[in-house]
């Protein structure tokens, strides 16, 4: 027992440095997106306070930017407004479903909500974006995050009160589920991390024509996003005989380098399916 | 100014440099991150007690981790060199006896080859245990030795940067006052 108290005390240092490394290493492999943990709880807290703060000076360099993509977003919208649209036929005429009105409430699916961008890396290998917006108003992990031009920009991974920080799409683990708006060939659109500004599109059948340029929009497949929403931009096609799929190199929609503003896509309705998928996994 | 408030200055700019400078400014090339931040730990003092300087490792790369949200991945490099610093300390100044002279390491307290010796290997040390944790997430181990040896590069070079900027007057202290 004696000989066990010496060993420590001689040894303490390198005890507590094998201790330390072992913290280290545990937060390292035990932080995984789906969990939440204590401390990246009050982190969250603490480094969205700061970060706000340079964010206020920063912001100041960016609203001409900003502004000008907002007037794009909007006559965007001003386009899209029933207004617009004529048809010279008479016989046509708008009848309300009363139906659909009565149960209003259950009818939405998407909610959006805006949040300002605090915090925004594009040059790391996993980058994260931080939100001030948290659960106090309304944010729940797994949610969709698309930038103010429409296109994804990643999705909600942890919360505190007051803020949420969002896996990016240029994240390692991001894995979104998109297709080819021509074609309609459904992939998965990921990031190595290599390539900074830079995402594939894996599992494209053979049978698709691509050319460079197309544009590549959300499947509507994941709970997160609705269908239709703005990824990329086709780059160019891997071209890999052995496999029997296309990857195609995809250049982001989202304006990552100067993003502002989000909406945070609210999915009210994902509760019911995933029960039932959960009840058939369970079978 | 007292130790304990120059270095807590020091802790605060050192990861608000890294985190709002040098983590934001556009990619020089895709194998290149700059880091700076671990500087704070290769300017300790030197008769720091060992268990201290860990702990002040531990909660340095913990503070950087918050902010990237990299839990753990800056903490193991920085509390590694920690533990090595004192070491390569006895190793680089055995004789002259610089530790009881000056207080902390610099370029006049260890001589310039001794301190870029110091710097060049913790250096290497910090990346390549960074890298490689990061390479163990998303393979590519060519890529990881492509990357270890031109961050250092630059990482050497931002710190010499700082030291010619940003004089540190050390002064002499003998043993007998």
């Amino acid at each position: 027992m004696r000989n066990i108290f010496l060993f420590i005390r001689i040894y303490f240092t390198f005890l507590f440095f094998l201790l330390l490394m072992g913290i280290s290493f545990y937060m390292l492999f035990s932080y995984n997106r789906y969990h939440h943990t204590v401390y990246s709880a009050v982190a969250n807290e603490i480094t969205g306070n700061i970060n706000k703060r340079y964010n206020n000076v920063e912001y100041y360099f960016q609203l001409k930017r900003t502004n000008d993509s907002l007037v794009k977003a909007n006559e965007e919208l001003y386009n899209k407004l029933k207004e617009d649209f004529e048809i010279a036929d008479t016989a046509n005429r708008i009848v309300i479903d009363t139906l659909s009105i009565d149960s209003l409430r259950k009818q939405r699916k998407y909610l959006y909500m805006q949040a300002k961008v605090i915090r925004n890396s594009v040059n790391q290998i996993n980058n994260y974006i931080e939100l001030h917006r948290g659960a106090l108003q309304g944010v729940t992990p797994d949610m969709g995050v698309i930038g103010i031009n429409g296109a994804v920009v990643g999705t909600v991974i942890d919360v505190s009160d007051n803020y949420s920080v969002v896996m990016s799409l240029l994240h390692e683990q991001s894995n979104l589920s998109a297709r080819l708006k021509k074609g309609g060939e459904t992939g998965t659109i990921v990031y190595d991390s290599k390539t900074p500004g830079i995402l594939y599109l894996k599992d494209i059948s053979k049978a698709a024509k691509i050319t460079a340029g197309d544009t590549v929009v959300t499947s509507g497949f994941s709970d997160k996003f609705p269908r239709g929403l703005l990824v990329g931009y086709v780059k160019n096609i891997i071209i890999d005989k052995s496999s029997s799929t296309y990857t195609v190199r995809v250049i982001p929609a989202a304006n990552f380098e100067n993003l502002q503003f989000s909406y945070i896509i609210n999915n009210l309705q994902k509760d019911e399916p995933r029960q039932l998928l959960n009840k058939v996994k369970n079978r | 100014m007292s130790t304990l408030v120059k270095n807590i200055i020091r802790f605060c700019l050192f990861i608000l440099a890294q985190v709002f400078i040098l983590d934001r400014i556009p990619p020089l090339h895709q194998l290149i991150t700059p880091y700076i931040y671990y500087l704070f730990i290769l300017w300790l003092p030197f008769k720091m007690g060992r268990r201290t300087q860990m702990l002040l490792a531990f909660f340095l790369g913990f503070a950087l981790d918050s902010f990237t949200n990299t839990y753990g991945l800056h903490t193991a490099p920085c509390v590694l060199i920690a533990y090595l610093r004192p070491f390569l300390i006895n190793f680089l100044i055995s004789q002259e006896g610089a530790e009881s002279n000056y207080n902390e390491p610099s370029i006049q307290s260890m001589g310039f080859t001794s301190y870029l010796i110091y710097i060049t290997v913790l250096t290497l040390i910090h990346h390549s245990f960074l890298f490689f944790l990061q390479a163990l997430q998303t393979g590519g181990y060519f890529y990881f030795i492509l990357k270890t040896f031109s961050s250092t590069a630059i990482s050497l070079l931002l710190i010499m940067l700082v030291e010619l900027l940003f004089v540190r007057k050390q002064r002499f202290r003998t043993n007998t006052i």
